[in-house]
């Protein structure tokens, strides 16, 4: 019953593919969580009106399709002759697709750090940046940690869309096998069961940071 | 010495401080009384610089506190405060509460800032709680350890803004011994209270605020003995 022309050496191909999938969502998961921070932190220090023109152009990156925003990124650094490679461009404009919304999880989780506990630390003559390292980064982290572990689980799926310009990461590496050994159910379980080996431990690592960080 | 002079202060069109004068010497135990949105609580935040003046001086040992060239983070070195809530720092076991601003701030080294920080949570009964996270805590307990953390970095003035007025009525009292036991030792302190018992005890002078006036300053027997301001003849009636 269980009879398949896959071979060894095709589920090589989708490691490969899943390596790629790895290495594009590591990149822009790392770059948009720094830039993300970044534009969290500036955004809470400038308020609302100056930081404006900042926040209309991440909710660009936010309500724009990623596909759009890849094909365009693609067409953008061709016409400025930028001669990026599709790595480059996936990995730039993931980066910033993340950042547009790591931005948003930032804001949020230093905004739930009660002024009063600010001022408390102000008061024993902490500076600003004392305040923020010591104080404000380790609540903030505590609750943006769901959000950002959802949002780079996210990010991991939607790098699928890469394909658009030519990279051979996971779910394309499984449409060539598709189309060349035409077993689409059993290849696309195992390109399914890939994605869950890739997001099950970042989504442990979640709940066992979260519970470590309860003070239990 | 702290000194405030003519201090004004206004949130919007609201003015709170309506030129505030006040000179406190050191090792002198002065209470602010009054009634709510009598600019007490602003006055505290005003003279250690977390709130901005808008006209008027407040000086501490000859520092001005609102002069553009003036270090706050320095300054706040040595004026501590506590407030209503404790804003215990809630990923910080009570130890580590207590330690970081005079590891971070005063950059002492780490068994130093323990040794210190075992000795301010001992003299405010909290020996014992070292390990505990402040959540665990009753807020008495949290008070008072917001209260030795203010004490580990050595202030020479101490501000204690209604800090019995978040806690339940069983457990003022605690806060309450731990103030007297300060002022025993000398600590200069501005209290801003609603416990008038505590008043006439510690006090060397009791203010008396009444909308962003302060209407009158004495020691305690005269202030509560003798008031001669209506206001505050009305409000001693109410309070007791």
């Amino acid at each position: 019953m269980f009879n398949t022309a896959l071979t060894l050496s095709d589920l090589g191909f989708l490691a490969q593919g899943a390596l790629m999938t790895l290495a594009v969502t590591a990149v822009s998961v790392a770059a948009g969580t720094v830039l993300g921070v970044i534009f969290g932190v500036v955004r809470n220090q400038l308020g609302a009106y100056w930081s404006a023109p900042l926040t209309f152009l991440l909710d660009v990156f936010r309500s724009v399709p990623l596909l759009i925003q890849l094909v365009l990124g693609n067409a953008f650094q061709s016409i400025a002759k930028l001669g990026w490679p599709p790595f480059t461009t996936s990995c730039v404009v993931l980066s910033l697709y993340t950042a547009a919304y790591c931005t948003e999880i930032v804001r949020g989780g230093i905004a739930s750090v009660p002024p009063t506990t600010r001022r408390a630390a102000r008061s024993l003559g902490m500076t600003w940046w004392q305040d923020m390292r010591y104080i404000v980064a380790p609540l903030a982290t505590r609750v943006s940690l769901p959000s950002w572990i959802g949002l780079t689980l996210g990010v991991m799926k939607d790098s699928a869309l890469v394909l658009w310009l030519g990279l051979i990461e996971l779910l394309r590496a499984s449409q060539v096998l598709v189309t060349r050994l035409q077993e689409p159910l059993l290849i696309l379980m195992i390109c399914g069961a890939i994605y869950f080996l890739i997001s099950f431990p970042i989504a442990r690592l979640g709940g066992y940071l979260e519970k470590r960080w309860s003070n239990d | 010495m702290i000194e405030i002079q003519n201090v004004r202060k206004s949130f919007g069109s609201l003015e709170v401080l309506k030129g505030i004068d006040l000179t406190v010497e050191k090792g002198e135990v002065v209470t602010v009384i009054g009634g709510s949105g009598s600019g007490k609580s602003t006055l505290l935040t005003c003279i250690n610089g977390l709130e901005p003046i808008d006209a008027g001086r407040i000086m501490v040992d000859g520092t001005e506190v609102h002069a553009k060239t003036t270090d706050l983070n320095k300054l706040r070195r040595k004026v501590g405060i506590v407030f209503q809530q404790w804003n215990a720092f809630p990923h910080l076991t009570v130890l580590e509460n207590v330690m970081l601003a005079p590891r971070k701030v005063l950059g002492l080294s780490k068994d130093k800032a323990e040794e210190i920080a075992v000795k301010q949570l001992t003299h405010v009964g909290l020996g014992e709680k070292l390990s505990v996270y402040p959540t665990r805590m009753s807020g008495g307990q949290q008070q008072r350890m917001a209260i030795a953390r203010a004490l580990a970095m050595s202030p020479e003035y101490m501000l204690f803004d209604e800090v019995t007025s978040a806690l339940d009525p069983q457990l003022v009292g605690e806060v309450l011994d731990t103030l007297r036991m300060l002022a025993s030792e000398g600590t200069t302190m501005i209290c801003v209270t609603h416990e008038m018992k505590f008043a006439r005890e510690v006090s060397d002078r009791v203010a008396f605020f009444h909308k962003g006036v302060m209407a009158e300053i004495a020691p305690p027997e005269a202030l509560f003995g003798a008031p001669k301001d209506p206001e505050l003849q009305k409000f001693l009636a109410a309070t007791h």
